[in-house]
């Protein structure tokens, strides 16, 4: 009889019983809704266990790779170790290599750590300050054996956590960071699809860490990334992009500004409006969108009204938190 | 035993294939989509899948009561027959679309139609 392990706790699923009533009938707390793999409300992950494939159905590529799945629709056939969402809460060290201004308003943070961590470009991270306030941060670079996390930090007024990291943190300091989540991020198989990056703001980091992971991963369709802020103070690596797109046949690299007096090397107008305009029609094309969460939500919805399937938009949109002073 | 309606439309997998078809004809419908505003955009997509998989006569748990309390808020917004029609048109117009048999869409139709008074809390 497959054996359930879940903190600390081990249960017993008789074969033909699901995750979900295992665990119910043992008076745990999990959230459910249909009990037939179509609201998603039971989602929950096996940190050590590829779930069976029939309660993977309906999910997100990224969540499968991740090993989500819907407890309802599982009938496990092997011991499971499962973690349930909320409570991923683990923190980890982490010391403070460098930080340096990309533009007036955002800094490059880089942190590195010792234990194992597993990560895509493009999944956040929740940092944690000393005094517990805890903000989540995209990835901007790819795993490498030297252990490092690169994020991008605008300063926001009243931002509590970005204030203190701009003015106070300082190479050497510790830094604590939890696991990382999220589903924005590249999956290899479909090398040759279209994709659609766009970006607000600090949105560039987990979109340029995706465009660099397709790349690695071999991807050979074109790949289209717009990038908007409302004046160049706002924008930064543009270079860096403009030398990507050169340096890749493949990639398109599109810096867009929505506020007056553009240059003529910029396309005047917002990053998603412009995206939409050069490609109205995504039927079969991969969609990130990173950033302002009105941008994001919109987006999302043009994107999929142009075609585009859901489960192949990714979306990340950033939700402020700003303290009181 | 005769095929089910669910079985003769292809099961899980055709509800697959014409959940993101009838979805973006639901918000692309200006009767209607403003029901939909406003909403996250994946659990909604869930939902829909919930509900064409009864209206396929699949397996679902929906009581009178469940549609009742999920549709009494928009009732308040003005719910009513003109929308309920419309949400069925854009079902039957997404079989058309995937080749569907004129007959087991009238079947799908009136798999629906029981539901109206619960949907618009009559």
């Amino acid at each position: 009889m497959p054996k359930l392990t879940l903190n600390n706790q081990t249960y017993l699923c008789d074969g033909d019983v699901t995750v979900l009533d295992t665990l119910l009938a043992n008076k745990v707390d999990i959230a459910y809704g249909c009990k037939q793999g179509g609201c998603q409300s039971c989602l929950i992950r096996s940190p050590n266990q590829t779930p069976p494939v029939d309660a993977q159905k309906g999910l997100k590529e990224t969540q499968q790779a991740q090993n989500y799945f819907l407890a309802c629709m599982c009938k496990p056939t092997e011991d499971m170790e499962l973690a349930l969402l909320s409570e991923e809460a683990c923190f980890i060290e982490s010391t403070v290599v460098s930080l340096k201004p990309l533009n007036p308003e955002t800094i490059e943070l880089v942190l590195e750590y010792k234990d194992e961590l597993t990560f895509k470009p493009g999944q956040f991270i929740n940092l944690k300050r000393e005094d517990g306030l805890v903000r989540s941060y995209s990835i901007a670079n790819l795993p490498s054996a030297e252990k490092r996390l690169e994020f991008h930090i605008r300063k926001l007024p009243n931002g509590g956590f970005s204030e203190w990291a701009h003015d106070h943190l300082n190479s050497g300091d510790v830094v604590s960071l939890q696991e990382p989540a999220g589903d924005c991020f590249y999956i290899s198989g479909k090398p040759d699809q279209p994709l659609l990056l766009v970006g607000t703001g600090t949105g560039l980091a987990p979109l340029a860490g995706i465009v660099r992971d397709a790349l690695e991963q071999g991807h050979t369709g074109s790949i289209h990334l717009f990038h908007g802020s409302r004046d160049i103070d706002g924008l930064y690596w543009v270079d860096e992009m403009k030398a990507l797109a050169e340096n890749n046949d493949n990639v398109n690299y599109h810096p867009c500004l929505s506020g007056s007096d553009t240059p003529l090397e910029y396309k005047a107008g917002r990053a998603h409006v412009e995206a939409l305009k050069a490609h109205p029609k995504l039927q079969g094309w991969r969609v990130f969108l990173c950033g302002h969460p009105e941008m994001v939500k919109e987006t999302q919805k043009k994107a999929y009204l142009a075609g585009a399937s859901l489960k192949e938009i990714y979306a990340d949109a950033f939700t402020v938190l700003t303290e009181q002073s | 035993m005769s095929e089910s309606l669910y079985e003769k439309l292809g099961g899980e997998a055709a509800v697959d294939a014409a959940v993101d078809i009838f979805y973006r004809k639901v918000l692309a419908d200006d009767r209607i989509n403003n029901f939909f505003d406003d909403v996250d955009m994946d659990k909604q997509a869930a939902k829909q899948k919930a509900f064409m998989t009864m209206a396929f006569g699949g397996p679902n748990n929906y009581t009178g009561t469940d549609m009742r309390e999920g549709h009494a808020h928009l009732v308040k917004r003005g719910l009513n027959d003109s929308h309920f029609d419309a949400v069925v048109e854009n079902l039957g117009a997404t079989l058309t679309e995937l080749g569907v048999s004129g007959e087991l869409i009238a079947e799908v139709v009136a798999v629906c139609e029981p539901t109206r008074n619960d949907v618009l809390g009559k």
